[in-house]
């Protein structure tokens, strides 16, 4: 689904974002990628999605060689992708289930069958009743779940969620990683960066942490080393 | 495609004084160049007027033949510049003489001979009707035998001529550069309506839109603003010859086809303007 083989990855200014970097993420899976800010999260988001491209090492996603990526692709590679951020990065102009609707649009879906697939993830995501509201009229936490229904609505295979609970309240927080659990629960593969240990610590997820751009730890491949602290 | 109009128009309603300045930037810009269009219209139209009293004359020998100056009028008028040779006797410059110089109608009345020669006066297809061309007919006029002299305002007609030139030179040039100017002007707003939705613009990208896609609306939306900005400056064009038509001059405006044109150069440059600005920053992000 998503196989990274010793990717290195260098800032424009010098240096390195992603030093030797490789694991392998399989369907339906929920992993967690921690690390402090800095570390190339992000990073590892943005080359997913071929928002940046690599400098070395192979890069695999959901068949797309991105190596061999050709500029008018990359469209096509996005609509197989959920993407979803801090920032939520909603249309303020708009009411939720356009914004919804918007992702549909772009990909050229039939018309007519977009009001009810809007409808349906509206309702998956739990905001069915405020499909009318503007962004500026909901809370930080009904905005990431309209963001995330925006992202489902193509039915993707991975959701990328870059610390998707970084802006929210605790409950919020607790309730959006939840969605983020059933989405995974019905097959959607789960990306999630995350600083928020508690959130990590909650469930019993792979984990892949970086420091520095290098992987120094993957909960698949190396020892548990902080099982005192699961619960 | 219903999605693609639907965003352009909401561009309006979304940014409707940067809309309004466009449109306006643009219908000053081809108000400007549909001045001096008008202006060249006009310059055309007299310069025509003009032209068509073109004529060369030839005055005959006396005594020359009709049977030779009806064969030398075939002659001359399968010139291929030539559009009507007439021959004018001398009874008729006479009589013409008569009603044309009122002031002198006693010293023609006491005249006992008629002093005027017999003439061919030879008028040019408009095409041909420059200083060349009159040179040219005029030196094979001077070429028959009876052919006493030959006569045309030449120094006239080289003027004439030269200020047709002046004129399309200088329209050419200033058209040219209202135009570049107009570009310019649309190109810059149409960026600043870019960079206004280049957060949208990151979205829609974000979910799988192709560059087509997004381009789109921004192309119908440069066309419709060019496309209003040349209806305007037709409106404003049209106000400032009513103006000029009632003060000054009695002037003409331009033909149906002239007004599509200005219309559909507006939409052009608004295409162009659009296209040159969404190209760039699509590339750059």
């Amino acid at each position: 689904m998503i196989k990274f083989t010793s990717v290195f990855k260098a800032f424009q200014k010098g240096g390195l974002a992603l030093k030797d970097v490789s694991f392998h993420i399989a369907k339906g899976e929920f992993v967690f990628l921690t690390g402090h800010s800095g570390a190339g999260k992000s990073t590892v988001l943005k080359l997913i999605y071929a928002d940046e491209p690599v400098t070395s090492g192979e890069v695999r996603v959901s068949g797309f060689n991105l190596a061999e990526l050709r500029p008018r692709d990359v469209p096509m590679l996005r609509r197989r992708l959920g993407i979803v951020f801090q920032d939520f990065r909603l249309l303020e102009d708009r009411p939720a289930e356009e914004n919804v609707a918007f992702a549909l649009e772009v990909t050229g879906a039939r018309r007519a069958s977009i009001p009810a697939r809007v409808m349906r993830v509206l309702t998956q995501v739990g905001l069915a009743a405020k499909a009318q509201a503007f962004p500026r009229e909901l809370s930080g936490g009904e905005q990431q779940r309209v963001a995330i229904a925006r992202a489902l609505v193509n039915e993707p295979t991975v959701l990328l969620a870059d610390e998707p609970t970084g802006n929210l309240d605790e409950r919020a927080t607790r309730g959006v990683f939840q969605l983020l659990r059933d989405i995974n629960a019905s097959g959607t593969a789960v990306l999630m960066a995350t600083h928020d240990l508690d959130l990590v610590r909650q469930a019993p997820y792979r984990v892949i942490e970086l420091q520095e751009g290098a992987l120094v730890y993957d909960s698949q491949v190396d020892e548990p080393r902080d099982k005192a602290a699961t619960p | 495609m219903n999605l693609v109009i639907r965003e352009a128009l909401l561009a309006f309603r979304r940014a409707p004084l940067l809309s309004a300045l466009s449109v306006t930037t643009i219908a000053f810009s081809l108000f400007v160049i549909g001045l001096f269009g008008l202006v060249a219209v006009n310059l055309q139209g007299a310069l025509r007027g003009v032209a068509e009293r073109v004529e060369i004359v030839a005055y005959l020998l006396p005594g020359t033949p009709i049977e030779t100056r009806t064969i030398a009028e075939k002659d001359i008028e399968a010139f291929p510049e030539v559009q009507s040779a007439t021959y004018v006797s001398e009874d008729s410059a006479l009589a013409r003489a008569h009603a044309e110089l009122i002031e002198f109608r006693d010293v023609l009345q006491e005249l006992e001979r008629n002093p005027l020669p017999p003439s061919i006066e030879v008028k040019l297809k408009p095409t041909f009707r420059d200083a060349e061309h009159v040179n040219d007919v005029a030196d094979r006029l001077r070429g028959f035998g009876f052919v006493d002299d030959v006569r045309f305002g030449r120094d006239w007609v080289d003027k004439l001529d030269r200020l047709r030139q002046i004129a399309a030179a200088v329209g050419l040039v200033v058209g040219a550069a209202f135009a570049v100017v107009a570009i310019i002007i649309i190109g810059t707003t149409i960026r600043m309506a870019v960079l206004q939705r280049s957060r949208e613009i990151a979205i829609m990208r974000l979910v799988g839109a192709t560059d087509g896609f997004i381009r789109r609306p921004f192309l119908l939306q440069g066309a419709i603003k060019g496309m209003l900005g040349g209806l305007v400056a037709i409106a404003l064009s049209f106000g400032a010859y009513t103006l000029i038509n009632r003060l000054l001059i009695q002037a003409a405006f331009f033909s149906r086809e002239q007004a599509i044109a200005i219309v559909g150069f507006g939409t052009l440059i608004g295409l162009c303007g659009s296209a040159a600005s969404v190209g760039r920053h699509l590339r750059r992000v």
